[in-house]
């Protein structure tokens, strides 16, 4: 088992090559792009990756909690659509002020990841079908709540989607960036400096010799879902701001891609092994074949998925060669 | 009494009676199946023809969860295969033509069976998790069903193509009888052969069944390769039936209600011990849930609720580790501890 934070001998240790490979893969991508396209080399275009995938970093981060202690989440993208749906009807029908509203759908993003990670922990019940099911409870509710795509018109969301903070000459991001980086931030100090930090990775490991160690395997494990399930609400109000609308059918196949930022930034589907900052790496990387895609323009949407697919491919028979047994189940 | 309740196929059967029951208390003729232009006609009838697809994938869902592993590019290769199909039958020039048909369903297959083999190369050979090896197909797959159509929805106009998803033969809708033969060939091979004895001991423990001396990596690559090829008849009865090709939105979610046929059936999701006609019978309830949703007039999309409520207590009731707490909660303080129960139920259902 990998202790981390140990200062051993100078020598490229495992996950951290895969962080390394995917950092490599962006920068290479990145570096192709501009060569061919001009316009693509601009700081612009950097923080565009960021305003146009806020969402989907905010998912992914939280999705890599819930990997590192060898679950997974399939009900992120549903709880997302949930949260935007929320917003629209709280704020447009019964008009609720924001300062509740907000609060609530993170509640109820949290509630969700309790309840699922109380059935897996306490009940067996496998970490696929009981996400599965909360996937289907999330969704069907938006469904309850309205069948159409729903457009929100408060002006807080309104004012929020066109505000633009400067940052030098000709770049400027959007305050959803900053709630990115501030997760971002505050995912890394939890995994690597908080005791329930350590509780993940240990689990992940071997959620035995966890409780054995007399670590708090169900509260921990309960936790990460419930960060997942925040991180998801997080999300949805995410991409409420940069959408202003609300749909049951947005958000379709997030939890796929998440998965896919989450193994392509080097983390360790069966638990215990990862960095976060791989993940943000997985979604900027994810983020760079959409970006060079838009500026080909003969290419079609579709190639992305395929795009998505053969890097998963790579990056996993990668982490096969880079792994030692461990990988294998 | 016990011998009842503990069988394996009692609380999906007990479900499906129970939906169906219910059914008839809605709508007074559910029951009623009549005879029409010589074809069946009735809302048992639309169950069965509707939820063919599901049976199909459902029962190479059931073999490949039976050696341990679990296929999520079904959906994926729905619309592969559909895609496929649609698009050889559309660039000929008589489409009704059934020697064409046959080859563009040939193709598809061919294409299904291979897509399936590569999963399986994944999983036996390379040795990848079989939840990662099959997403990489679950992601490119729905790319490469929109490559085949250059992202359009293709329609076809081919009375012979319209037969496999919508058409009928003797009275019975052939999706239908094509099934029942499917399921039928694939009992016989797991049930009159060691066939699925020699599946349930990879699912047990795949690198103990080596070392006895059965070529699990084979076996495993076979079941992989047929959960392709029954995922790629579904596309063809899916494009069929509405003589349309939708790279986009054939399959979707379809893996995940295989999946979730299979569990509701009584076959553990981490392998060995499977049975086909509990898969069907899951199938069945999916199906039947969606077709009250319809006939109740609530919004289609709000099946998914229900779903969620029968996945929920399918599941729930079937823990061993649900069944202890909750039962030792209720009547007996000083029950024994959960494993115990466990191991009963298993030697009841065995």
């Amino acid at each position: 088992m990998t202790t981390l934070g140990l200062k051993g001998p100078v020598r490229i240790r495992r996950e951290h090559a895969a962080v390394l490979v995917t950092f490599g893969l962006l920068v290479a991508m990145f570096a192709a792009g501009s060569i061919v396209y001009p316009a693509f080399g601009s700081a612009q275009v950097v923080v565009d990756l960021f305003i146009d995938n806020g969402f989907l970093l905010v998912i992914a981060i939280g999705m890599t909690f819930v990997i590192l202690t060898g679950g997974i989440d399939l009900s992120v993208g549903a709880v997302a659509a949930l949260s935007g749906m929320l917003c629209a009807f709280l704020l447009g029908q019964w008009h609720w002020p924001v300062a509740v509203v907000l609060p609530l759908v993170l509640l109820v993003g949290v509630g969700f990841g309790f309840g699922m990670g109380y059935v897996i922990h306490h009940f067996e019940i496998q970490p696929f079908i009981a996400t599965l099911a909360g996937m289907f409870l999330a969704r069907g509710l938006c469904f309850v709540i309205s069948v159409d795509q729903i457009s929100i018109t408060h002006p807080f969301f309104t004012e929020w989607a066109q505000t633009r903070i400067p940052l030098g000459e000709e770049t400027n991001v959007t305050p959803t960036v900053l709630i990115g980086l501030v997760v971002f931030a505050a995912a890394f100090w939890t995994l690597h400096y908080t005791r329930f930090g350590r509780a993940v990775y240990a689990i992940g490991g071997n959620d035995q010799s966890a409780l054995l160690m007399g670590l708090p395997v169900a509260r921990t494990r309960i936790r990460a879902y419930m960060v997942s399930g925040l991180c998801s609400a997080l999300g949805g109000i995410l991409f409420a701001f940069y959408t202003i609308s609300a749909s049951g059918l947005h958000e379709v196949g997030t939890e796929l891609d998440a998965i896919a930022a989450v193994v392509i930034g080097g983390t360790l589907l069966t638990g215990g092994s990862g960095y976060v900052v791989g993940t943000v790496l997985g979604v900027m990387l994810l983020g760079t074949i959409q970006t060079i895609l838009r500026f080909q323009g003969t290419l079609s949407s579709w190639w992305t998925r395929i795009a998505i697919g053969v890097l998963l491919l790579l990056f996993i028979l990668l982490q096969r060669l880079l792994g030692s047994s461990r990988t294998r189940r | 009494m016990k011998a009842v309740t503990g069988h394996r196929l009692f609380w999906p059967a007990a479900v499906l009676v129970v939906m169906l029951l219910a059914n008839v208390v809605v709508t007074p003729g559910f029951f009623s199946v009549q005879v029409r232009n010589g074809h069946l006609y009735g809302s048992l009838v639309d169950i069965l023809l509707l939820g063919s697809p599901l049976m199909l994938i459902a029962l190479g869902m059931t073999v490949v969860i039976a050696t341990g592993g679990i296929d999520l590019s079904v959906g994926a290769v729905v619309a592969i295969s559909g895609a496929l199909a649609c698009y050889l039958i559309s660039g000929q020039q008589d489409q009704g033509a059934v020697t064409g048909v046959l080859v563009a369903v040939a193709l598809a297959l061919a294409l299904s069976a291979v897509l399936g083999f590569w999963n399986g190369l994944l999983v036996a050979r390379v040795g990848l998790q079989p939840i990662i090896a099959t997403l990489i197909l679950m992601v490119a797959g729905r790319g490469v069903a929109q490559l085949i159509t250059s992202g359009k929805n293709i329609n076809v106009n081919s009375p012979p193509y319209k037969l496999i998803g919508g058409g009928y033969w003797l009275t019975l809708p052939f999706a239908v009888i094509v099934v029942a033969v499917v399921v039928a060939l694939t009992g016989l091979a797991v049930r009159r052969t060691a066939l699925g004895m020699l599946l349930e001991a990879i699912g047990g423990n795949a690198e103990a069944s080596r070392l006895v001396g059965i070529r699990s990596r084979r076996l495993i690559v076979l079941a992989y390769t047929f959960c392709g090829l029954c995922a790629g008849i579904a596309g063809l009865m899916i494009s069929s039936n509405i003589s349309t090709a939708d790279g986009n939105n054939a399959g979707l979610w379809m893996e995940l209600d295989a999946i979730l046929a299979v569990v509701i059936g009584g076959t553990a999701l981490t392998g060995g011990r499977f049975t086909l006609a509990g898969t069907i019978l899951g199938a069945l309830v999916i199906q039947t849930l969606s077709t009250t949703i319809y006939t109740t007039g609530v919004p289609s999309q709000v099946t998914l609720v229900f779903k969620a409520v029968v996945v929920a207590i399918v599941c729930l009731i079937q823990s061993p580790a649900f069944r202890a707490k909750v039962f030792r909660r209720r009547a007996r303080p000083e029950a024994p501890p959960p494993a115990a129960p466990a191991a009963a139920d298993v030697e009841v259902n065995a």
